[in-house]
């Protein structure tokens, strides 16, 4: 080494597991004092687990952890701001109904009365506020504030407790534009003070604006460490992403028909008032699986919710087999379900199952008011059995035995049992989220073919997933969602994962006419 | 993955709670020991005053049969995610619902005023809790809030009705006129005396039967329905409930309603069966107790039906060994409630997890060892 580096952090074979998920293995890593240094990858990559063992709440099965060149333990978030780290939650930790000066002293009161500590940190806001343009009202309430504002409580908190070294989970997801860059100047003057920050994001734009150095996790590993003027998004997509071999998916060409499904429109605004979707248009055909691909958080989920009929769009139209649907209010799910259109949710654990029930009352789930099931009120509990029997055949669902609790399937049985039911109920429309997620390779191929068949037997299928191969082998046109709307369309055979990705990070050529529309907001 | 956390169903029904009778009945036994009485004895005038006579007997399931109602309705609007905390305030308004046919149509044949009686319980139980289901089903309120207030505006209703419209002219006391034969529900001892069988006169009466009618009911309600299959989806999962389109509004009010209609019944042993009148606070605490029971039968109509028996128990006991001992106050035996309360309810997973181990350890060994004999 010709230049002596001082490192603030330095992460050696730090391997942790859940069970007999492995979310962090062997990571090396190395962050330099007064540097801003990203950590990129997708969901489920492994970068809040390793966050969370720098911060103390996870302890890590293996590894060290060095604190400015010493071996520290840290074993609490407690011994990881003795140690200067501080950290800033995607989702924040504050008190609402408190002023942000109390929110600041919380747990750092300094005894038993709080006028001493709060003369103290009002002193150290003022000096902070200067040293860093961090400027808050300390006593306003937090409900009242922006969440940018509360983002610099966040921040505030963590230097007040003397952090040096800074980490940022997912900062800007929650924030506007002008927020962002207002984030950005601060972190910037705080690299200028000699603060160390680290930021997980999966938002290739910012990695590439803001960070010195780049670290890109997959599956639970560091796969690639680059210095980001040396590097570019395009890069760092496929890397991200992974250029694994596409699991080969034996599929003849789509017979697209007539329009089964069309959204105009679409725009949903959250409770906090950030606008989520932000303007959707789309159609699928009789006979074509159109994908949906972004990394996940993008409004995808939103998305299909909406079009299932369990949450309520904020403006928008949509059309069912040509007739028109009010999406905004007064359509449930049994409504949609009644148009014959079948869901399979992301989420089988919350929504697709109720995993306290036995096997065959899930095989009914949103079917339990079909008639040929019940006389009158009570079920015909012999021919519900026989026909969850069938479907366990028919599926290969194991074990074979529909008395048992559906929390005792497996992952891969489970999301069968739900293919296996919104198959069964023979829909026109399919409406499929991450159908593949925590499910093991066999089974990943026999979903994949179920839902081709359905394709060629004239149903129009939506996918959304966060599996570019998913996307990439099933589907036929592929639309790529980021941050609320369609950053790009493609006819799937014309398109490549590198594409993709970066649509996936919101890059395209069209990018400067989307940050326009940004802006004009 | 999530084997180990579940036990067999025979350890989870049967073994767990037995133990927590157990300890229950130990500590009982250690504060009787303290007060200088022998534990033995305790237990012994506690079980033959219950059990080893025939009024006690009947007393015993005369109690049964009021946490029966009461414990049903805190179990069916369990199943669907909720608490009612108000059985107490809808049993004083069944009991209005009653005071009204039986005294507004005193010439009514049985057949008639008695179903039409058992029918206005459930529908003014079923009304006081229809305004708390209400309020969350469409404006968040939180139910135990919301019944937990309306305990108390029962209370000063039925105080106010009883004192000052209800209660027969040249009188001031909290009570209706006693109703008239026709209204009467047939005593047990009679129902026997028709068949020749000599039992000693108490105040169990046909409500037992209603109360063992409403509990098959309730399991069949839950278990076999679209309805009750709506029900146990909203209360395991909401989120799947409306996935499924559920409407848990529906879903919510609907099961308040049969809950409330459920603690309602309880005015027909209590006040139509064996007060014959409406008297004020009737309800006495039947209400909350049945939070417990549900609590120790496991929401399920069965355990309700057991755990109902053994407060019967415990209340018929617990009268007799304060009468027969002067040393145990009323309040002693309240604590013997209270800890058997608290052991069965509260304390319900605190040897779950020592099970849990054991259970696991020993059928690991078991089939290690049988693993070893194989080879």
């Amino acid at each position: 080494m010709a230049d002596q580096v001082d490192f603030a952090i330095e992460l050696k074979n730090i391997s942790k597991s859940f069970g007999a998920v492995q979310a962090n293995k062997n990571i090396h890593l190395k962050v330099e004092k007064g540097t801003i240094h990203g950590i990129v990858g997708e969901n489920g990559a492994g970068k809040s687990t390793l966050m969370s063992i720098l911060y103390g709440f996870y302890k890590a099965d293996e590894g060290e952890i060095f604190v400015d060149g010493k071996l520290t333990q840290i074993h609490s978030s407690k011994e990881a701001i003795a140690a200067g780290i501080g950290m800033v939650h995607q989702h924040f930790m504050l008190i609402e109904n408190f002023t942000i000066l109390e929110n600041v002293i919380l747990g750092a009161e300094g005894g038993a009365m709080l006028a001493k500590g709060e003369s103290h940190a009002r002193k150290e806001l003022a000096r902070l506020q200067e040293d860093y343009g961090l400027t808050v009202d300390p006593d306003a309430i937090i409900e009242d504030v922006s969440v940018g504002q509360q983002q610099r409580v966040e921040i505030l908190k963590a230097l007040y407790r003397g952090a040096e070294i800074l980490i940022l989970d997912e900062p800007t997801g929650v924030l506007t534009p002008n927020e962002v860059d207002q984030l950005f100047e601060i972190l910037l003057q705080l690299k200028e003070q000699g603060t160390t920050i680290i930021m997980i994001t999966h938002k290739l734009r910012e990695i590439m604006h803001i960070t010195d150095n780049v670290s890109v996790m997959r599956r639970g590993a560091i796969i690639a460490d680059r210095v980001t003027k040396n590097t570019s998004a395009q890069e760092l997509a496929e890397l991200m992403v992974g250029r694994s071999v596409l699991l080969e998916v034996d599929k003849k060409p789509a017979e697209p028909k007539e329009k089964l499904l069309e959204i105009k429109g679409l725009e949903y605004v959250d409770s906090l008032g950030v606008k989520r979707i932000k303007g959707i248009d789309l159609h699928v055909r009789a006979g074509e699986i159109l994908g949906v691909a972004g990394v996940s958080g993008n409004g995808q989920t939103l998305m299909l919710e909406i079009i299932a009929g369990i949450t309520k769009a904020s403006k928008g139209e949509m059309l069912i087999k040509g007739k028109p649907v009010n999406i905004v209010k007064g359509t449930d799910a049994a409504d949609i379900r009644d148009l014959d259109v079948a869901h399979v949710p992301e989420d089988r654990h919350d929504m697709g199952l109720v995993l306290q029930f036995e096997e065959w009352e899930n095989s009914i789930l949103g079917y339990h008011n079909d008639e040929n099931y019940s006389n009158g009120q009570f079920f015909k509990q012999g021919l519900i059995r026989q026909e969850a029997r069938d479907m366990m055949e028919k599926f290969d669902i194991r074990p074979r035995n529909e008395r048992l609790k559906t929390a005792n399937f497996s992952g891969g049985n489970q999301q069968k049992i739900v293919i296996a039911r919104e198959i069964s109920s023979n829909p026109d429309i399919l409406l499929v989220g991450q159908p593949t997620r925590g499910v093991d390779i066999g089974a990943i191929e026999y979903i994949h073919k179920q839902i081709i068949a359905m394709r060629d037997a004239g149903v129009a299928v939506l996918l959304v997933s966060v599996e570019l191969d998913e996307i990439l082998s099933l589907s036929d046109r592929t639309i790529v969602m980021f941050d609320g709307y369609i950053s790009g369309e493609r006819v799937t055979s014309e398109t490549n994962d590198g594409d993709l990705g970066l649509l996936m990070a919101g890059i395209d050529q069209n990018e400067n006419k989307s940050e326009q529309v940004e802006g004009a907001q | 993955m999530s084997n180990k956390a579940t036990l067999p169903r025979w350890i989870d029904i049967g073994l767990l709670p037995l133990i927590n009778l157990v300890f229950a009945i130990g500590i009982s036994a250690a504060v009787v020991l303290i007060i200088g009485e022998s534990p033995v004895e305790v237990a012994s005038i506690m079980i033959y005053g219950a059990l080893g006579y025939e009024e006690g007997i009947g007393y015993t399931f005369y109690y049964a049969t009021n946490f029966m109602f009461t414990g049903l309705a805190v179990a069916v609007a369990f199943h669907a995610g909720l608490f009612n905390i108000g059985g107490e305030g809808q049993a004083y308004l069944g009991g209005l619902g009653a005071a009204l046919v039986c005294l507004n149509f005193p010439n009514l044949h049985w057949a008639i005023i008695i179903p039409m009686a058992i029918i206005a319980t459930a529908i003014f139980g079923a009304l006081w809790a229809f305004i708390p289901a209400y309020l969350r089903a469409k404006r968040g309120s939180h139910e135990v809030i919301t019944t937990i207030m309306f305990n108390l505006i029962a209370g000063s209703l039925m105080s106010y009705l009883l004192i000052n419209v209800l209660s027969p002219e040249g009188t001031n006391q909290p009570l209706t006129d006693r109703y008239t034969p026709n209204s009467n529900i047939p005593k047990m001892h009679d129902m026997l005396s028709w068949f020749g069988i000599e039992f000693d006169s108490s105040p169990l009466n046909m409500s037992f039967f209603l109360a063992l009618l409403c509990a098959v009911g309730v399991y069949f309600l839950i278990w076999r329905t679209r309805f009750g299959y709506a029900v146990r989806t909203q209360g395991f999962s909401p989120t799947a409930a409306t996935y499924a389109g559920i409407s848990s509004a529906k879903v919510i009010i609907l099961t308040m309603c049969i809950s409330g209609a459920l603690a309602g019944m309880l005015a027909v042993n209590e006040s139509v069966g064996v007060a014959e009148r409406l008297i004020i606070e009737f309800a006495g605490g039947f209400g909350f107790v049945g939070i417990a029971v549900a609590l120790m039968g496991r929401n399920h109509p069965v355990g309700i039906v057991l755990a109902s028996i053994l407060f019967g128990i415990l209340y018929q006991g617990g009268a007799d060994l304060a009468f027969e001992i002067s040393t145990i106050s009323k309040e002693m035996i309240v604590l013997i409630q209270g800890l058997i309360i608290l052991f069965m309810g509260a304390l319900e997973y605190m040897f779950k997890p020592v099970l849990l181990n054991l259970y696991h350890t020993l059928s690991y060994t078991k089939s290690s060892k049988l693993a070893g004999e194989t080879k």
